[in-house]
């Protein structure tokens, strides 16, 4: 065969194939610049001095190195309460959030379950229509969960999507005549979850646990409409508040001189940039360990589901 | 194998229900009962789904009243179609529609063939380790954060001293730097693109997919037969994958109107409001921010409504002119 295919590939190169193979990894590359360029500025900004910055002196690596940006950021409480707040939620919300979805995607792949088509019916539904911002709003005030974590875990607990994908998993992994044999054992319903499948379906759930971590880590919007108190705020509310605001908030100027205060403003610039790096940078060191189980979990979910 | 293992596990209770007629109801009761635990495990589920998805639904009537805070949803009056007018009759009513259909169909127009195209030339890179090091790179900024996103736009394109108008002044002699954050005309370009680079590697994963399963076989015959490498992609790859990007061109339809509203929310500012101010955004202020209830929920209304004819129009077109839709 390998003959046939040396052939193959020596038919292959035409000159017109040449230059599109020339044009495809000039492309790919340029694409790689878009991507690392910011990141690798963003770093380099973010210990360079203010000014080399504003004038476009510092365009790749440091300029006036300096980490007082860095000092700042770890002096200003707030970005840790944040920090506190956002791991509260990931350590609360993942649980609760993969125990819904993973009994549930289990039992909508069983046969044996009569209504299947009905709940899944159900839950779809919900993905192109529920009651909207207000009604939502209100129900969340009338549970008293206005100001606490839970308005923040609980009504977006399950991603149907995942669900879709937890199902899918079950259905093609898990040969009818596992359970067939189980049940000859007189294994129950939940004891063969418990035993079989979900050992057998521990790809799935890391991908699942992955994608909710994500999820939570970055909410933005759910912690803004429903916290008034400052103390619970997540750290991408932190972020962006330090990244948009042209105003100082008093607490940003703790532990600073009068006499400081013009400096600040560029201390402010500096922290942007720090800031953007320390909220990403639990999400950027896992990435490239974790990123081949995303992309598996998507293909599992998407091609068959 | 077959069927009588269930039959072995009924119990006496279902042997009871399954004496005489074969009613619907009566398989269900039987199921129930034999398979509680699975009923049972989906419970939670099924609650929190009915709590916090189809119990605001009830909210929704908020849209037909008046709602005074005292007398709770329940006593408020029945006002009828008097916020839809209110709404349409508003003076920015139009320019809320037309900025949101507007930043939708271009999200699609654009955002929608990258993906595909990039899975295209990817799936042609022979080099395998440049190929995994661009798909890696490629999918990483999916992962981090809207506020992340849009704080980097501000810092490279902020006017006085965005990196992207730094080169624009001083290496290509532009005058005053381009005005991307504040201006009416850039807001789209702006939205768009910044989502393109942040998800069309991510997107890209599912034809990259679909491609892996091209049969090698054809691909050798039609180099056989001559086929350059353009050719082939237009006729082997294209076909492959068109299935699955219908399926996604029809739920990102789905979602048109209600384009990504953190982002826009995010990206608002009062300069450039004109064109950036949509449905949801509206929606946002007047209700949570005003505390206009009513009015709030009758936009959303409309605005989901919308969505839905949406919706069930690309599914059915998408129906008649290929083979796929999603039902």
């Amino acid at each position: 065969m390998l003959m046939r295919e040396k052939k193959v590939k020596m038919l292959a190169e035409t000159r017109g194939d040449k230059i599109f193979d020339i044009f495809i990894n000039v492309i790919m590359g340029f694409i790689l610049l878009i991507y690392i360029y910011p990141l690798i500025f963003i770093i380099s900004a973010s210990v360079s001095d203010p000014n080399t910055v504003l004038r476009g002196e510092m365009w790749l690596f440091p300029k006036g190195f300096t980490l007082m940006g860095y000092k700042h950021i770890l002096q200003y409480k707030e970005i840790w309460t944040g920090y506190l707040n956002t791991i509260k939620i990931v350590l609360l919300g993942v649980p609760i959030a993969m125990s819904l979805t993973i009994s549930a995607g289990y039992v909508l792949s069983r046969k044996e379950f009569k209504l299947r088509n009905l709940y899944m019916g159900i839950f779809v539904f919900t993905m192109f229509f529920n009651g909207g911002l207000i009604p939502t709003y209100l129900v969340i005030k009338q549970l008293n969960m206005l100001d606490t974590i839970w308005a923040l875990i609980l009504p977006n607990a399950i991603t149907m999507y995942y669900v879709i994908i937890v199902r899918t998993y079950y259905n093609t992994n898990i040969p009818e005549e596992l359970h067939e044999a189980g049940v000859i054992d007189g294994c129950s319903d939940i004891r063969f979850l418990t035993s079989v499948a979900l050992p057998l379906a521990k790809p799935i759930t890391a991908v699942m646990a992955l994608f909710y971590m994500v999820d939570r880590w970055n909410m933005y919007f759910r912690p803004l409409i429903y916290l008034s108190d400052r103390k619970l705020y997540p750290l991408q509310l932190i972020l962006r508040e330090i990244v948009a605001s042209s105003n100082m908030t008093p607490e940003m100027l703790e532990g600073f001189e009068p006499s400081e205060y013009a400096i600040m403003v560029q201390i402010s610039n500096l922290m942007k940039y720090g800031v953007l790096i320390v909220a990403s940078l639990p999400v950027l060191l896992i990435y490239p360990f974790v990123q081949k189980y995303f992309v598996q979990g998507i293909m599992i979910g998407a091609l068959k589901g | 194998m077959n069927v009588r293992k269930t039959e072995q596990k009924t119990s006496a209770y279902s042997k009871v229900l399954s004496k005489g007629k074969k009613s619907y109801i009566g398989e269900v009761g039987r199921n129930i009962i034999e398979h509680w635990q699975l009923y049972l495990l989906i419970t939670p589920t099924l609650i929190f789904f009915i709590v916090f998805n189809y119990l605001p639904m009830y909210g929704v009537q908020l849209a037909f009243k008046e709602f005074i805070h005292i007398k709770g949803i329940m006593g408020s009056p029945w006002v009828g179609l008097r916020n839809f007018e209110r709404f349409f009759s508003g003076y920015n009513a139009w320019a809320l529609i037309k900025n949101t259909l507007g930043i939708s169909f271009y999200q699609i127009l654009a955002g929608f063939p990258i993906p595909i195209i990039f899975a295209l030339m990817l799936n042609e890179v022979l080099n395998k380790h440049y190929k995994k090091l661009v798909q890696l790179v490629s999918y990483a900024p999916h992962f981090i954060s809207i506020v992340v996103v849009v704080g980097m736009l501000d810092i490279f394109f902020s006017q006085s001293n965005g990196f992207v108008n730094i080169i624009l002044t001083k290496v290509f002699g532009l005058e005053k730097g381009i005005p991307f954050l504040v201006s009416n005309s850039w807001f789209k370009t702006m939205y768009v693109f910044s989502g393109v680079w942040q998800n069309a590697g991510y997107s890209a994963i599912i034809y990259i997919a679909a491609l892996s399963g091209v049969d090698p076989q054809l691909v050798d015959s039609a180099i056989v037969d001559g086929a350059s490498k353009i050719r082939r992609i237009w006729h082997i790859q294209i076909p492959t994958i068109l299935p699955t990007a219908v399926i996604l061109l029809i739920l990102e339809s789905g979602n048109i109107m209600k384009v990504g509203f953190e982002k826009v929310l995010l990206m608002q500012n009062p300069l450039n409001m004109q064109s950036s101010d949509i449905i949801s955004t509206y929606v946002y202020r007047m209700g949570l921010l005003g505390s206009d209830f009513s009015f709030a929920t009758a936009v959303d209304l409309f605005n989901s409504v919308v969505s839905c004819i949406l919706l069930v129009f690309v599914n059915n077109f998408a129906k008649r002119v290929s083979s796929n839709s999603l039902w």
